[in-house]
C-alpha cells in the first residue's frame, strides 16, 4: 500500500491531466464544503437559540394555582387557592427522583410600579422570596459579596442580592454596594452581593431582579405560609415531563381540587420545550446531511466518470502490464487508489476551505457584536472525521466501476495493434 | 519446452465463427529460435497469443516447460506469463511515461524484487541491449530501433524460460531490422529459447528454424542454416 512507485504512479496519472484533475476535484471539494457549511450553521443557530435558555437547568418546570373550575368535596367552583411551604415537603416525600423543589414568592412584575427605594433614586423590580437552590436552577454569576444561604433562611434575615441592572440604576459608578441598605417595599434589606445572568433571553429583565431570602420574604411582606409558585427540578436521567403528571396530582389531593379539573394548577413544562427545540436541531442535522451528501454524490459520480475515462484512456497500457505479468487485482488496486487519493485530497481542500468561510463569519460576527439566534458556528473534529470517512468510502464507490472495467480489459484485445 | 497438440481456435464474429486454427501440433526444444511465417490471417498471430497465455484455445492441450496451461484464472495467467514469458510487440508497447530504466524494471517490479535490486537488473539489461545511457529517456525520446531494444531487454529482464516475438521487426526500416535480429541472435546464442512471427523471408531466415502456417495449418516445418544479422549491421 505504502510503496513509492506505486504512489509516483498516482501522481503521474493524476497531473498528466491536471485541469481535468482540478475540475473533477471541484466537484468533491464543493460538495464537502456545502457539507462542513450547512452543519455549523446550524450549529451557529443551535448555539444562538440554546444560549437563550442560558445555564437554566433544563429538566425544570414551573407550577402554579389558578381559580378551580370544579366543584369538589363540598367546595364550590371558582375557588382560590394558594400553595403551602409544607406542600414542599408533601412533593418530596411523594414523588421520586426531585433534586430541587423551590418555593417562591414575587412582588412586583411585568410593568410594575416603583418598589424599591435608595435615597432619592427609585426603581421598579422584580423581588423574589427565595431558597438558596434557586441558583442551581436559574444559574446567576455571584459578581460580588455572597449568594443566599440557609442561616438567612433559618435566622428570617432581611438580606438581599440585586442584579447588576439594579445597581447601575441604584448606585453610583465606583460606589460600595455591599452593606448598604434598600427600601423594598418599606422594609429595609442589607446588599449582600451582585450577579449577573448569562442568558439573553430575557435581556436587560435577567439583570433587574432581587432576591432575598423566602422566610424574610414571607414575614416582611405578610405571605404567611403561602407559596407563590414553583421551580421543580428532577434529577438527572429522569424527565419532569414524566414527573409532572405525578406531581400535579399530588398538589390536586392536597387542595381538594377535583381530579379532572385540567385548569386549576399551571404549570409550564421547560423540558418540553427544550426538547421540542432539540428534536428541531436534530432534524436541521439530518437536512444538512442529506443536501450535503447529495451535493457530494454529484461531485463523487464526476470522480467516477473521470476514473472510467483514464482506464479507457490506459487500455493499451493496462493491456501491457497485464501482459508483463501485472496481477489484476494490483491493478484493480491501483485504480482504486487512484479514485480514493483524489477524493480525499479534493474533500481536504473542502473541508479546509469550509474551515475558512467559518472562520471568517465567526470574525465578521464577533467584529459586529452579537447577533440574534446565531452564535458561533462550528463544526466538531468528529464532524470533521465523520466526512473524511464518508469521503474514504466514496472514493471508494467511485473507483469501483472503473477498476471493475479495468480488469475486464483482456490483455490481447488492448494490444492489437491499430 | 513448448508442446502443442491438435490445437483449434475459432473466433465469433457476430453469427459467423471463424475458425483461425485447425489443429496444430508442434513443438519446440530448449534453446531453438523458431520463425512462425504466414500470410495475414493465417493464423500466426492467434497461435503466438495463445503461445503467450493472452488467449484460450478452444480445444487441444498446450505444455509449457512441463506445466499444462489449461483453464487459468487471470491471476495465474499473470503469475505464468511473469515468469515463463517475455513479450516482444511490433508496436514496441512501452509505457510511455516511464523512462526505458523503469520499463524495463517492471516485470520485476510485478515479481516483487525490491527496488534497488530491481534497478540494479534493470540498467544491466539495457547495457545489454546497448542502451545504459538512454536508461532515464522517456520512450518519445527514443528511435524506432532504441524502442524495441529497450522492448527486448524489459522481456529479458524477468529472465523467461521463452520469448515471445510478434513482428518485432514490422514497424522498423531493413538496417535496425537487422540489428534487432542480431540482438535476437545474441540472446538464442546465450541459450534462451525464442519464437519470432514475422512475414518477411529475410528475418526468418535469421531463426533456425521456419514453420509455415496457411489458413490455420502448418503446412511446412523446416531446420534450416540460419543467417547471421551481424554481416549486414
Amino acid at each position: 500500500m505504502f510503496n513509492k512507485d506505486r504512489w509516483r504512479e498516482i501522481l503521474e496519472v493524476l497531473t498528466t491531466n491536471v485541469w481535468r484533475t482540478i475540475f473533477t476535484a471541484f466537484g468533491v471539494c464543493w460538495g464537502i464544503f456545502i457539507l462542513i457549511v450547512l452543519l455549523a450553521a446550524g450549529k451557529g443557530l443551535e448555539n444562538g437559540i440554546k444560549q437563550d435558555f442560558g445555564d437554566i437547568a433544563t429538566n425544570t418546570m414551573f407550577m402554579w394555582t389558578r381559580a378551580t373550575t370544579k366543584p369538589y368535596e363540598g367546595l364550590p367552583k371558582g375557588r382560590s387557592f394558594e400553595f403551602k411551604i409544607s406542600d414542599v415537603q408533601a412533593i418530596q416525600d411523594n414523588v421520586p427522583n426531585m433534586r430541587f423543589i423551590s418555593p417562591r414568592n414575587q412582588l412586583g412584575g411585568f410593568r410594575g410600579s416603583n418598589n424599591v427605594v435608595r435615597g432619592i433614586r427609585t426603581g421598579a423590580y422584580n423581588v423574589y422570596g427565595d431558597y438558596p437552590e434557586i441558583i442551581n436552577q436559574d444559574p446567576m454569576t455571584v459578581t460580588s459579596g455572597r449568594f443566599l444561604n440557609f442561616n438567612d433562611i433559618q435566622e428570617k434575615r432581611k438580606v438581599a442580592i440585586i442584579g447588576q441592572g439594579v445597581k447601575n440604576d441604584l448606585y453610583d459608578q465606583d460606589e460600595e454596594v455591599l452593606g448598604t441598605y434598600i427600601k423594598i417595599q418599606g422594609v429595609n434589606f442589607m446588599v449582600i452581593g451582585t450577579y449577573k445572568k448569562n442568558d439573553s433571553g430575557n435581556g436587560e429583565e435577567g439583570q433587574k431582579e432581587i432576591f432575598v431570602p423566602f422566610t424574610s420574604f414571607s414575614q416582611a411582606f405578610n405571605r404567611g405560609e403561602n407559596v407563590g409558585w414553583m421551580a421543580i427540578t428532577a434529577k438527572d436521567g429522569s424527565s419532569i415531563s414524566q414527573l409532572k403528571e405525578k406531581i400535579v396530582k399530588v398538589m390536586k389531593e392536597r387542595h381538594k381540587v377535583h381530579p379532572e379539573d385540567t385548569r386549576a394548577i399551571g404549570y409550564f413544562d421547560l423540558y418540553e420545550q427544550y426538547n421540542r427545540v432539540e428534536s428541531l436541531f436534530g432534524a436541521l442535522k439530518g437536512v444538512a446531511y442529506i443536501v450535503g451528501i447529495m451535493v457530494l454524490l454529484s461531485g463523487i459520480i464526476g470522480v467516477s466518470n473521470i476514473m472510467l475515462i483514464v482506464v479507457k484512456e490506459r487500455t493499451k497500457e493496462i493491456g501491457i502490464r497485464r501482459a508483463l505479468g501485472e496481477q489484476p487485482w494490483s491493478i484493480k488496486k491501483q485504480i482504486l487508489m487512484e479514485s480514493i487519493f483524489l477524493t480525499i485530497i479534493s474533500g481536504m481542500v473542502g473541508i479546509i476551505f469550509g474551515s475558512l468561510v467559518i472562520y471568517g463569519i465567526n470574525s465578521l460576527l464577533d467584529s459586529v457584536g452579537p447577533v440574534d439566534m446565531f452564535m458561533n458556528p462550528s463544526v466538531s473534529i468528529g464532524v470533521v472525521s465523520g466526512a473524511l470517512l464518508i469521503l474514504t468510502i466514496s472514493g471508494l464507490l467511485a473507483g469501483f466501476i472503473p477498476a471493475q472495467s479495468a480488469i475486464r480489459v483482456r490483455p490481447i484485445e488492448a494490444l492489437r495493434t491499430e | 519446452m513448448i508442446e502443442i497438440k491438435d490445437l483449434h481456435k475459432s473466433y465469433k464474429m457476430g453469427s459467423n465463427s471463424l475458425h483461425v486454427l485447425k489443429g496444430i501440433n508442434f513443438k519446440v526444444d530448449d534453446g531453438e529460435l523458431v520463425a512462425i511465417m504466414g500470410s495475414s490471417g493465417s493464423g500466426k498471430s492467434t497461435l503466438l497469443n495463445i503461445l503467450g497465455m493472452l488467449d484460450g484455445a478452444d480445444s487441444g492441450e498446450y505444455t509449457l516447460d512441463g506445466v499444462p496451461i489449461k483453464n487459468l484464472s487471470e491471476t495465474k495467467a499473470a503469475q505464468y506469463r511473469n515468469k515463463f514469458l517475455g513479450f516482444v510487440f511490433q508496436s514496441f508497447n512501452l509505457i510511455n511515461y516511464k523512462s526505458a530504466l523503469e520499463n524495463v524494471a517492471l516485470p520485476l517490479y510485478y515479481q516483487k524484487v525490491p527496488r534497488k535490486e530491481r534497478q540494479e537488473k534493470a540498467m544491466q539489461y539495457l547495457d545489454r541491449v546497448g542502451l545504459k545511457p538512454w536508461a532515464n529517456h522517456l520512450p518519445s525520446e527514443l528511435s524506432g530501433g532504441q524502442k524495441q531494444r529497450v522492448a527486448i531487454a524489459r522481456a529479458m529482464a524477468a529472465e523467461p524460460k521463452v520469448l515471445l516475438a510478434d513482428e518485432p521487426t514490422g514497424a522498423l526500416d531493413s538496417k535496425t531490422s537487422y540489428e534487432v535480429m542480431d540482438l535476437i541472435q545474441k540472446i538464442n546464442d546465450d541459450g534462451n529459447t525464442i519464437l519470432v512471427v514475422t512475414h518477411e523471408e529475410d528475418i526468418a531466415h535469421m531463426c533456425k528454424r521456419i514453420v509455415h502456417l496457411k489458413d490455420g495449418v502448418i503446412v511446412e516445418d523446416k531446420k534450416i542454416e540460419q543467417v547471421r544479422a551481424e554481416q549486414y549491421v
